[in-house]
Formats: C-alpha cells, sequence, structure tokens
C-alpha cells in the first residue's frame, strides 16, 4: 500500500497549484489549465557523484556513464513502467515457438544523431561489436546463445539461438551503435580510444551530445529529429559534484533539480515547507536487496534449522525502521515485490523468539555456558559477522543483527573491512562465516549465477555454497523458456523453495528516495521508478527557469 | 654554487627512481585490479574473457618487474602512457586539463596566506602577550582545530543556502557562457571565494604561529639590541634587520610546501566539486588507474626534489652567512 504514497501526493500538490513559484503562479493555476499544458524548454540539471568515464556505455561499466548514455542511445526493445518489454527502435518482434527464432521489425524512420538512417546493418554490426573477442565488454555474456544475427533487408533482423535464451528480448536493449562511424575502431579492437568515446558520440537517442568537461559537467540538447518527437526539456545538464553533503545544500539551493537522499535526509531534513513546496519526493522499491549471508561449507551453518532460527530472531520490521526510517520493504526472497515473478504465498519468519530458541535446541545448541551462551559438544556458538567498509547502513545491519542474535545466546562479532580486500581476501577465498551484503537484481529473474550449485568457484557468485538439486533444475527451466507463464511457474516454485532453505536470510528492499524539483510535470512513479519516462517530463512555460539552450 | 646545485641534481635521480619502484609495488600490492574493477566484481554480468583481456591490454599478466620497467622506458621519454580509465586518454592530457584550476587555487591560497600571515606573526611577536597576540593564538588554535569540511558545509549553508550570497559549488554558472565578460570573472571570482577562504583558513594558523615564533627568536638577538642602541626607529629595526632574518625559516617552509601545489587539496576539492588534481588522483586510486597515479606521483615527486634544492639555493642567496659558508668550504 505503501507505493500509493507518491501518485496521492503529486495529486495533492498538483491540485494546490504548481509549488515554488510564489502568489502569482498560485493564481494562474488556480484559474486553471492553459499555463499547465506541456511545454519545450527549460533546462534539467542532475547531479552525478563520479565523472563519467566514457560515452560509449557498452564499453564502460559505471553508472554515471550509463546514465548519461541512456539519453544518447536506445536499444531495439525498452522496460515501461510495469517493468514489462516494450519496443524501442524495433517496432515488434516475434519469438518461434521453440524459443529459437527471434525476428525484429525495426522502425523506419529513425535516424542517427548525423543524420544517416538507423537500419539492420546497425543491429547487426552492434552485435558483431559486442561478441569481438577484442571488444573489452561486460555483456558478451547475453550474446553467448546467438547463433547468428541476419539482416534480409535493412527493417528486418532474424537472430537465431544454439539453444533457448529467457534473456533473449531483454538483451536487445543494448545500446545500438552507429556502423557508419564505428565500424574501424571496431575492427581494430580500439572501440575506448573512438574519438566518440570521448566526445561527439552518435547515437539515436532523444538528446545530442553538447559537451562534457571532465569532473565537471555533461551536457546534452534535445534531439528534435528524434522518432517519438523532440522531448520537451530542451537541455540536460550533469553536474559532477563528489560529496553526497554537498549535493544535497545545492538542492536546497536550488542548484540542482533531482537528487537521491537518504533515508535521514528524506524523513528529517526536508519535511519543512519551503523543500516540500520547491520538490516533490517519490519513493519506490530499489533494485536491491540486504541480506544475512552463511558460509555453508561450515557445519553449523549447513543445518537448516540454525538459519531459520536466525531468520525467527531477527525483527525485520524493526530492522528496517531502525535503519532505514522505514523506508523500506520486508523481503521473503531474491525478487522484488510488485514484480511479475514475485510469488508472494511463501513461507514467512514473522518475529518469534521462542520459535527461534526451538529450532537451535533441534539443531543441538540447548546448553549454555557461564557467558550465557549457547554450547554444542564443549564448543560455544560464536561467529564473525563480515560486511564492508564504506556502508553505514550494514553496519548498522550488522549491529542489530548482533543484538538479536545475543539474546539467542549466539555471540556476533562484527568485522569492517575495505571493498576490494574485502573480495579479494575473504569472499572470493570463502574465508568467512557470515557476512552482511546486498544483491543488486536485474530486471529479468533469472538468478542462475547466484543460486546454481555449479557456480561455486572463486570468480563465481554462489559465495555461500549453496547447492540444491531442486533448485538448480528450476534455474534451468527458468532461463531457458521465452515463454513468461512457463517461467513464472519456475520461480514461483524457487522462491518456496528458498524461504523454506533460507541459505540467506532475506532481510529488505530498500526504497530508492529521489526527488525532482516541483516545476517538473509528467513524473508517474511505478515499478520502474521514474526516470523511464524522461522524454515525457516537461516544465510549464511559466515555470521555466532557464531560458539559455 | 652551480656546481653544488649540479651536485643535488645529480643525486635526486637515484633517488626519483627509488621512490617511483616503492611506489609501483606499493599500488600493484593493493587488493583489487583495474581489470576486475571495471568488468563489475560481484555482477552477474562480470565476465572472466573480457577480464582477461583487460588484464593483457594493460600488461597485468605480465610480472610486475616486466611492468616497472616497461614504464620506466616510457617515462625516460616522458611518455606518461595512456589512462585504465575506459575512456583511455593519454595521462599527461588529463593532469594538463586539471592542474590550472588546481594551481591557481593554491596560488592565490599560498600569497594570501603569507600575505596575512606575515604580519600577523610580526605584530604578534612584537607586541607579546598583548591583546591581539591572544587573539591571533586563540585564533590559531581554533584554525588548526577545525577539519576543512565542516567549515566548508558550514559557510556553504551560511553564504549559499540561508544568504544565497555566495554558489555553492562548481566553478562556474550553468549559464556563463551567456554572461557579460566582467559578469563572467566575477561568476568565476565568486566561487572561488569559498574554497579559497577553506583553504586558507588552517593553513594561515600554521603559517602565523611559525612567523611569530621566528620573529620572537629573532628580536632577542644581540644585532637586534645593538640597531636599536644605534638609534634607528623601531620600524627599521623590525621591518629590515628583524624581519629578514626571521623569513629565512618561512623560505624553507613554503618551499616545501610547493609540490602541494599541483598536489590539490582532496577534501576541498571534492567537497566544492572542484575538478583539480586531487579529485583525479582520488579517483585513479578508487579505479586502480596506474598509469594516472604513477604519473601524479612522478611529478609530485620531482617537484619535492626539486623544491628542496630550490629552498636550499634560495636560502644561501637571502642569508649571506650560508654563501660565506659555501665559499670557505671551497677554499
Amino acid at each position: 500500500m505503501k507505493r500509493r504514497a507518491p501518485f496521492a501526493r503529486l495529486a495533492l500538490i498538483l491540485a494546490l497549484g504548481p509549488a515554488g513559484c510564489g502568489v502569482e503562479a498560485d493564481l494562474v493555476a488556480d484559474h486553471a489549465a492553459p499555463s499547465e499544458k506541456p511545454a519545450h524548454g527549460d533546462t534539467f540539471i542532475e547531479a552525478l557523484t563520479g565523472n563519467i568515464s566514457g560515452l560509449i556505455p557498452n564499453v564502460l561499466s559505471d553508472s554515471a556513464s550509463f546514465e548519461v548514455g541512456s539519453l544518447i542511445y536506445n536499444g531495439l526493445v525498452t522496460r515501461d513502467r510495469d517493468l514489462n518489454l516494450i519496443g524501442e527502435l524495433a517496432e515488434s518482434w516475434r519469438f518461434s515457438q521453440d524459443c529459437l527464432d527471434l525476428e525484429f521489425h525495426l522502425r523506419r524512420n529513425v535516424r542517427w544523431h548525423d543524420g544517416e538512417p538507423f537500419t539492420a546493418a546497425d543491429v547487426v554490426f552492434t552485435y558483431e561489436t559486442m561478441i569481438n573477442p577484442k571488444t573489452p565488454t561486460a555483456y558478451r555474456e547475453d550474446f553467448r546463445a546467438v547463433a547468428s544475427v541476419e539482416a534480409p533487408d535493412p527493417y528486418t533482423v532474424h537472430v537465431r539461438y544454439t539453444q533457448p535464451y529467457a534473456k533473449a528480448l531483454q538483451s536487445w536493449g543494448i545500446w545500438m551503435l552507429p556502423k557508419h562511424v564505428l565500424e574501424p575502431y571496431v575492427r581494430e579492437g580500439r572501440l575506448r580510444d573512438a574519438p566518440q568515446n570521448r566526445s561527439n558520440p552518435i547515437g539515436t537517442g532523444a538528446y545530442r551530445f553538447k559537451e562534457w568537461k571532465p569532473g565537471e559537467k555533461v551536457v546534452l540538447v534535445a534531439n528534435p529529429d528524434y522518432f517519438e518527437g523532440r522531448p520537451y526539456i530542451s537541455r540536460v545538464v550533469y553536474r559532477i559534484i563528489p560529496s553526497q553533503a554537498t549535493i544535497f545544500l545545492e538542492l536546497k539551493a536550488k542548484g540542482v533539480d533531482s537528487a537521491g537522499l537518504t533515508a535521514l535526509q528524506f524523513k528529517r531534513q526536508t519535511e519543512y515547507p519551503a523543500f516540500r513546496k520547491a520538490y516533490h519526493k517519490y519513493e519506490y522499491s530499489a533494485n536491491a536487496y540486504t541480506y544475512l549471508g552463511f558460509n555453508l561449507r561450515d557445519p553449523r551453518f549447513a543445518d537448516r534449522r540454525v538459519r531459520q532460527a536466525f531468520a525467527y530472531a531477527i525483527n525485520k520490521r524493526e530492522l528496517i525502521d531502525g535503519v532505514l526510517l522505514g523506508l523500506g520493504r520486508e523481503a521473503t526472497g531474491p525478487y522484488k515485490p510488485g514484480t511479475w515473478a514475485y510469488n508472494p504465498n511463501v513461507k514467512r519468519f514473522a518475529y518469534d523468539m521462542d520459535k527461534a530458541r526451538a529450532l537451535l535446541a533441534e539443531a543441538g545448541w540447548k546448553e549454555r555456558n557461564a557467558d550465557g551462551l549457547l554450547v554444542r559438544n564443549g564448543q560455544p556458538f560464536a561467529f564473525e559477522l563480515l560486511t564492508n567498509q564504506g556502508n553505514d547502513e550494514r553496519k548498522k545491519v550488522a549491529e542489530i543483527v548482533q543484538a538479536s542474535l545475543k539474546e539467542l545466546g549466539v555471540q556476533v562479532d562484527i568485522r569492517v573491512i575495505e571493498w576490494a580486500s574485502f573480495l579479494k581476501e575473504y569472499i572470493k577465498k570463502r574465508r568467512f562465516e557470515a557476512i552482511i551484503l546486498g544483491w543488486g537484481i536485474g530486471l529479468d529473474p533469472d538468478q542462475y549465477e547466484i543460486w546454481h550449485s555449479s557456480k561455486t568457484g572463486p570468480d563465481e557468485l554462489n559465495q555461500i555454497s549453496y547447492a540444491n538439486h531442486e533448485v538448480d533444475a528450476l534455474l534451468e527451466q527458468g532461463r531457458t523458456s521465452c515463454h513468461q507463464e512457463e517461467r513464472k511457474k519456475s520461480y514461483a516454485r524457487l522462491q518456496e523453495i528458498l524461504a523454506e532453505d533460507q541459505p540467506i536470510v532475506f532481510l529488505y528492499f530498500r526504497d530508492a528516495l529521489p526527488v525532482v524539483s516541483s516545476r517538473v510535470r509528467g513524473i508517474v512513479p511505478s515499478a520502474n521508478g521514474i526516470l523511464y519516462n524522461f522524454n515525457e517530463w516537461y516544465v510549464p512555460k511559466h515555470l521555466q527557469r532557464y531560458t539559455a539552450g | 654554487m652551480l656546481g653544488y646545485a649540479l651536485r643535488r641534481l645529480f643525486l635526486a635521480i637515484p633517488l626519483l627512481l627509488g621512490i617511483t619502484f616503492i611506489s609501483f609495488l606499493v599500488i600493484h600490492l593493493a587488493p583489487g585490479e583495474p581489470a576486475e574493477i571495471q568488468t563489475g566484481d560481484l555482477s552477474v554480468q562480470s565476465d572472466a574473457q573480457a577480464r582477461q583481456l583487460l588484464r593483457e591490454l594493460y600488461d597485468l599478466d605480465k610480472p610486475l618487474h616486466v611492468q616497472y620497467t616497461k614504464w620506466l622506458t616510457r617515462i625516460v621519454r616522458l611518455d606518461f602512457g595512456k589512462s585504465f580509465s575506459p575512456d583511455s586518454r593519454p595521462v599527461l592530457q588529463k593532469i594538463g586539463e586539471r592542474l590550472p584550476v588546481t594551481l591557481l587555487l593554491n596560488i592565490i591560497e599560498m600569497l594570501v596566506i603569507v600575505v596575512l600571515a606575515v604580519p600577523i606573526g610580526v605584530l604578534a611577536a612584537t607586541r607579546q602577550y598583548s591583546l591581539f597576540d591572544k587573539v591571533t593564538t586563540v585564533f590559531v588554535f581554533v584554525g588548526f582545530a577545525t577539519p576543512d569540511f565542516w567549515l566548508a558545509l558550514l559557510l556553504m549553508i551560511l553564504f549559499g543556502v540561508q544568504l544565497g550570497w555566495l554558489p555553492i559549488s562548481g566553478l562556474r554558472s550553468l549559464n556563463w557562457e551567456y554572461l557579460s565578460f566582467w559578469r563572467q570573472q566575477w561568476d568565476f571570482v565568486s566561487h572561488l571565494l569559498l574554497p579559497i577562504l577553506v583553504a586558507t583558513f588552517g593553513g594561515l594558523a600554521g603559517f602565523s604561529r611559525y612567523m611569530r615564533q621566528s620573529m620572537l627568536e629573532v628580536v632577542r638577538q644581540d644585532y637586534i639590541q645593538s640597531a636599536r642602541a644605534k638609534g634607528l626607529a623601531e620600524a627599521i629595526v623590525i621591518g629590515k634587520h628583524a624581519l629578514r632574518n626571521a623569513l629565512l625559516p618561512i623560505v624553507t617552509i613554503l618551499g616545501l610546501s610547493l609540490p602541494g601545489l599541483i598536489g590539490g587539496s582532496v577534501i576541498v576539492e571534492s567537497i566544492f566539486a572542484i575538478p583539480g588534481m586531487g579529485q583525479l588522483m582520488v579517483q585513479a586510486v578508487f579505479e586502480r588507474d596506474y598509469p594516472v597515479i604513477m604519473g601524479n606521483l612522478v611529478i609530485v615527486a620531482t617537484l619535492t626534489l626539486v623544491a628542496n634544492l630550490v629552498a636550499d639555493v634560495t636560502y644561501s642567496l637571502i642569508d649571506p652567512r650560508i654563501r660565506v659558508g659555501v665559499r670557505r668550504g671551497r677554499r
């Protein structure tokens, strides 16, 4: 029900008239609508905490570059507000019954920023770029199952797969690259050296590149020839501001139009009238959950009853209130509530100390020693809980877990370790007993890499060494079908098993807490966040703040 | 004199080699390497093949001494190499676009500090235990104790948010291109005011203290007494005889802070979002961008050595006794 909140607030604020522009504006709005019409113009200023590392996102890996890149480039498909895949550069597509053939029909009115038409040859080129062994990209894996990509005519692309691949369609959301510009660089394996990676990128997106001053700002301007029509907001400026504290102050001084807040800022530091008038706040579940993970090679944690006992002993509601000031949702499994793969009918572990104690007793942890710790075979139950430095939230979670388990008679020692050595020395070498960490989840429910028993190697992601035959089978089924209904069944069962088994204690999905200047209209928060329809955002003429550009 | 300088310069070469070698070793020892960071560690997309490719691209698959030799043979030809960051731009170009801002900021800061610290120190010393001395002493302790970032945030809240007089961060307003010439200049200056104020505050405290101390020592000397005895005006005694001698240690300290001029202040640059050397270096360290880190180090190390040399040489220029000493030594 919480998800409704932003809608309700938005409606309320609109009804009260546009905020932030004083009496005059309020009067205009009271009399109504003409001024509220979508209008072209104005500049939208966003803050990035890191410098972007380039302008061809296909060979980059930082989120700042992706954010900028997603306005410059398009994929064949994209996600709508409900996270369904819809066509972007592709008008339509069709899977064969066996999921091995995929045919795209492309839009005919799309042009690159330099005026050249976008055709099927560019799609083939992008595919060839991604699988070229000389291209340093992190997305090659997406195209491994592709047998061939052909362009029978300039507006049709035919993809053949060697085996059914559930993420086939999603993988074609990859940013399309212009063949006529980049081909020589790809051939020589120097795509990163291409001038388009440093200035003057050529995409098909709603915004064109204007300038990039490293460490200072990136400026994009509306593409008048965009195939869906010129976007309303004329200019987008990304200011690079490394310090979160500074971004927050800039927000208060109206130096930026949008920023993500921390729970503390959202709840306690922005509740005064002037701020509420100048900004609209949004909250939606982020695509990431935090968990308490165990090394399942440790015999104590290999016993499911122990893990279940811990799940009972940790009061998740209290955890969310304490760590996130209530701005989060309990996790029952690795899927976000509200997405198609999510199964709400799984075993839940409501806070219950008695059940926790009973389960531990069943597992042989009955006696207590002089310190009040549970003892089995003379060994007290004590372990080290690791988490990484620089994430206050995880540290707080660790402390609450420590206190909860202490009540059970389990001693937890917390150790906070610098990220790089945490990964290299502890996670990859499996030198840990328990961890507090998070998983960012993709928009596709395939989590083969995380839960499959074959993925327990040092560089692989099943770090907890989880192995369950039924889970393996379900993961394999889920990733080899292109039919959502079939997949849904596999993943529903998967969630039941994971909830029962508690290979990790799923804690919570944090809320993303963006605020956007209240002069901007057209924002519709959804399961997909707010940015998905950026091209439809606008500022009514009388509220536009910047005239330049 | 020249021979002395040349000899010192020559001795600096093995020192520089040692510095680079140890630095090279240490940054490679730090866990996490660029190939891993770029292919996204702990990510589902993470792909061993991509990682290997990057490793080969950056020569990270070679043994450390081979990597170092390769780097060294390039650096003696003044080729600083290309950044490991995905934009793979030349290191010198990256440093070149960051250097002017940092230099400007630090030179202004240094000038302000010297211009203010010298009179403050002199006054505090000549009027020892006066009200002025006590006030500056308090100021100095406050200055030493105030964390940069805290002062910066408070000033930003006051001047940027509450009063709205000054911009909070960045170097230029977004509409800079559309301003008239004089407005552009004012815009730039107004962006620099707060960072310089913050950067100056701590440094001023230290410098004025050195100056006071040095002055106190000098005014107790016999030659000051004789200057007074022969009836010179107090202004000349202090301004000419005492000050010149008291400045000697300050010159040394100034010389040693020369490399800091290009190093940039990480905290001030991050908080005020100024794209300078400090930010570049921090980002390079996070990304394990070895060529940029090393390039930066070589420049700073070279400057430190040169600054040492310059300080020594200037010292002898200011202080005739040292010059005489050198001459006598030669005989």
